[in-house]
């Protein structure tokens, strides 16, 4: 159950728990001081027209992001 | 531009008070309901980040001086912008603050407090202005403000800047904290020991170095530089010593060997002390309502509805700068032609009228005729922005900017582009990273603007008569639509290319907030459209002034007495014959633009064109052609009128016909025809892909902050015009097109 998978495969409306962050260190800074730190739950709320970017939603407030850059934020 | 010192001078002594928040905070509102209307805008030295601020007076006496720093999340910086908010809050500065404003929402407290509990590491006095209770109250979120006070150390005021709510609790705080310069007892960050560890060392370097005289500050900034400094030249951060990069090189690299995540030890110890203060003082229901923005973006980020609502709005933003500013643009040419011949009639003829008329006046003109797009585009983009529309719009359109290495925050600016390159480069300040900004700005001027029309109508018209065609379609309108085309096509190539050499490194993130929809304050929208224009009024203004005198003076001198003798001469013989009224006119005028023609000639425009005609020939242009593109770095539209001028046609534009019948009979000195249909090609795409606009240039230099990229701009641009038009003039001639 309890499986780490990228945040970029969680489905539309689920909500995950952040276990891991990593890619290019700029990027991964940039995200966790955003509040996506391991433990904080995130919602994938919907995509954007084009498939991309995704639109979270993380400490109440909306956040989007590119797929490529949710490849590398693992949950459980 | 003239950089403005920081300091006010030790003269007033007024305490300095800094305002920091998250974007999308309300800060500018905050800002502005504590100032009221007294804000001066200036540049922070060397680097082209707004600085706002303002005298504000708190009641019993008390002034302030109060600073707006840049929006920012967080204190870790990449960004020479990044790094001076950072700088002002640890005094590195000229001025140390005497306390710290910091903007949280409400409605995203989590987020807000992790900038603060980085400014409350600083050890100033800090007041929180806790804004947007009254979404957060409908969201159902409460917040202990009295809780948070006794947990942080600061001071906290509930407020709705929007509303004016709490603006004079926020006075008196600020006040108090002013004058007691409390420092209450802030909470302690729980750390990793190895991380305390490498902080005490690089912390007693700073020390020892003298680059700090507080330990606090100096651990601040010593974890400051652990999160921010990279290795491998990435950051842009200037002025940290050798010593200073090599001790933090040392340090990662050991951590790296033990396996640690520093920069998570770092953001992690904060958040778990967010999330702590969080269960203190906030209660928020478990399950969200459905707000309104959920509402409105099921419809606004729809796969279907998004794309419409996207492209009309788009259409709304174009449609303004094209045609909404149309009236404003005509009124400000009437005025400035009017002037012109007032002067004209009071003043005696002469080299100083010209100076005034067609050098300072005209200059003034090409300063003043942007302010409706200016004006215009920036409403809509703050209207936008205010409402939360701009970020959607991005998000929406991202996917498609990202293939050729664009934030999508660049669409509108590069949208802009087709009305007006000037506001257009002023809005790449929406974007967040220095490296999207200048890309963005470098092939924007390659988007064809409105002033490179008359040209296309002119050599359309002229080249190809009314009969021809291509199919069905008239061979102009081909023309036409083929400009534009290849206007976008060089436009994203060009960013594919300088993205990936120029610019080089790792396409920045797209890490976009799309905050809640929200109503804008009129007020702060106005005043933030009047900065803008003030901004380029001032700084692109003068240099846009002081290059059409420059231009002015190239195209008008030396004067020949020679030309103006004979002309003298010929108009004494016309006074002196038998003519009916009418025909003496027309005379006199023939022999005034045969003047102004040979006189243009002789000038040193003229001259540079001359010597330039074996450069240009190969792309099909004669040395009077190359005196019209001289004469266009004004502004793209006047090639029309210098064209004219240079061929004895006065008051030409680019409906005129003795214009175009000049240029259809215009030949070489071999007696070939000039203007062949592959001539008037080649013309068209060197005016899409030429930098012909001093303009342009003027106001990327305001933008990027010096002359080193407007220069490269004009250099890669001119080579790419030239080299397309050389291909375009001797692949077609070698094929046989166009030599008849």
């Amino acid at each position: 159950m309890h499986h780490h998978r990228p945040l970029a495969r969680v489905p539309v409306g689920s909500t995950a728990i952040v276990s891991r962050v990593s890619g290019t260190r700029s990027v991964v800074r940039r995200l966790m001081e955003m509040g996506l730190v391991p433990g904080t739950p995130v919602t994938v709320q919907r995509t954007a027209p084009l498939g991309d970017p995704v639109e979270l939603r993380v400490r109440n407030y909306a956040l989007s992001i590119r797929r490529a850059d949710a490849l590398g934020i693992e949950v459980e | 531009m003239t950089p403005t010192v920081l300091a006010q001078g030790p003269r007033t002594r007024q305490a300095l008070v800094l305002v920091a928040g998250n974007p999308n905070s309300g800060k500018s509102t905050v800002f502005n309901a504590l100032s009221g209307a007294r804000t001066r805008v200036a540049n922070y030295p060397g680097v082209t980040i707004e600085r706002r601020s303002a005298t504000v007076a708190l009641g019993g006496g008390t002034s302030i001086e109060l600073t707006d720093l840049p929006g920012t999340y967080s204190l870790s910086a990449r960004s020479r912008e990044e790094q001076i908010a950072v700088e002002s809050l640890l005094g590195r500065g000229p001025r140390r603050p005497d306390a710290i404003l910091v903007v949280a929402d409400a409605t995203a407290l989590a987020r807000a407090l992790y900038l603060t509990l980085e400014i409350l590491e600083i050890g100033r006095p800090v007041v929180i202005a806790l804004n947007m209770t009254d979404e957060a109250a409908r969201e159902g979120i409460s917040i202990d403000a009295a809780r948070l006070e006794r947990l942080t150390g600061a001071r906290v005021v509930p407020t709705v800047a929007s509303k004016g709510v709490g603006t004079a609790a926020l006075k008196a705080a600020l006040a108090e904290a002013v004058r007691t310069q409390a420092l209450p007892q802030r909470p302690e960050v729980t750390r990793p020991p190895a991380l305390q560890a490498d902080l005490a060392e690089l912390e007693a370097q700073i020390l020892a170095e003298r680059l700090m005289d507080r330990p606090e500050e100096a651990r601040v900034w010593a974890q400051w530089l652990l999160l921010s400094l990279d290795h491998d030249g990435a950051d842009e951060l200037t002025g940290i010593p050798a010593t200073i990069r090599e001790a933090v090189h040392r340090i990662h690299q050991r951590g790296a060997e033990a396996g640690r995540n520093m920069d998570l030890e770092i953001i992690g110890a904060r958040y778990a002390l967010v999330d702590r203060l969080m269960g203190e003082v906030c209660e928020a229901p478990a399950a969200k309502r459905k707000s309104w923005t959920d509402r409105l973006d099921a419809v606004l980020t729809h796969k279907v509805g998004g794309a419409l609502a996207f492209a009309a709005v788009m259409m709304v933003v174009f449609q303004a700068l094209f045609s909404w500013s149309e009236p404003a643009i005509a009124a400000i040419e009437d005025a400035i032609a009017a002037v012109q011949s007032w002067v004209g009639g009071v003043m005696p003829a002469g080299p100083l009228t010209s100076l005034i008329i067609d050098g300072v006046i005209a200059g003034v003109g090409n300063v003043v005729v942007f302010v409706p797009q200016i004006a215009l585009l920036f409403l809509f983009i703050g209207l936008l922005e205010d409402l939360g529309y701009l970020a959607r719009a991005a998000f929406v359109i991202d996917r498609v900017m990202r293939a050729v290495g664009l934030h999508g925050k660049a669409f509108v600016p590069m949208l802009s582009g087709f009305s007006c390159a000037v506001p257009a480069v002023m809005a790449t300040r929406t974007l967040e990273s220095r490296t999207d900004r200048l890309l963005t700005m470098l092939v924007l001027p390659l988007t064809s603007c409105s002033a490179r029309l008359p040209v296309y109508v002119l050599v359309t018209a002229t080249v190809f008569g009314p009969g021809a065609s291509v199919g069905f379609l008239s061979a102009g309108a081909v023309a036409l639509f083929s400009m534009y085309a290849l206007s976008v096509v060089a436009a994203l190539v060009a960013a594919a290319v300088l993205r990936r050499t120029v610019l080089k490194g790792p396409v920045p993130a797209l890490v976009l907030e799309l905050p809640p929809y929200r109503m804008p304050v009129l007020r702060v929208l106005l005043r933030g459209v009047w900065q803008r224009v003030k901004t380029f009024l001032v700084d692109a203004g003068t240099v846009i002034l002081a290059l059409t005198i420059v231009l002015w003076a190239l195209l008008s001198y030396p004067k020949s007495d020679v030309v103006a003798a004979q002309a003298e001469a010929e108009r004494a013989a016309v006074a002196a014959a038998s003519l009916a009224d009418e025909d003496r006119e027309a005379r006199q005028a023939e022999i005034d633009s045969r003047e102004s023609g040979a006189q243009l000639r002789n000038s040193v425009a003229g001259r540079i064109g001359r010597l330039m005609e074996p450069v240009i020939a190969p792309l099909g242009f004669d040395w009077r052609i190359g005196v019209g593109i001289l004469g266009a770095f004004a502004a793209r539209e006047v090639f029309v009128g210098t064209l004219g001028v240079v061929f004895d046609i006065s008051d030409a534009d680019e409906t005129n016909e003795p214009l175009r019948e000049v240029l259809r009979r215009a030949t070489w000195p071999d007696g070939a025809p000039l203007m062949t249909p592959l001539a008037g090609i080649s013309l068209m795409v060197f005016f899409v892909l030429a930098c012909q606009c001093m303009s342009t240039v003027a106001v990327v230099k305001r933008e990027s902050g010096g002359w080193r990229w407007p220069l490269f701009m004009v250099a890669y641009m001119t080579v790419l015009a030239y080299t397309a038009s050389l291909l375009v003039y001797q692949v077609g001639s070698r094929l046989g097109w166009g030599l008849g």
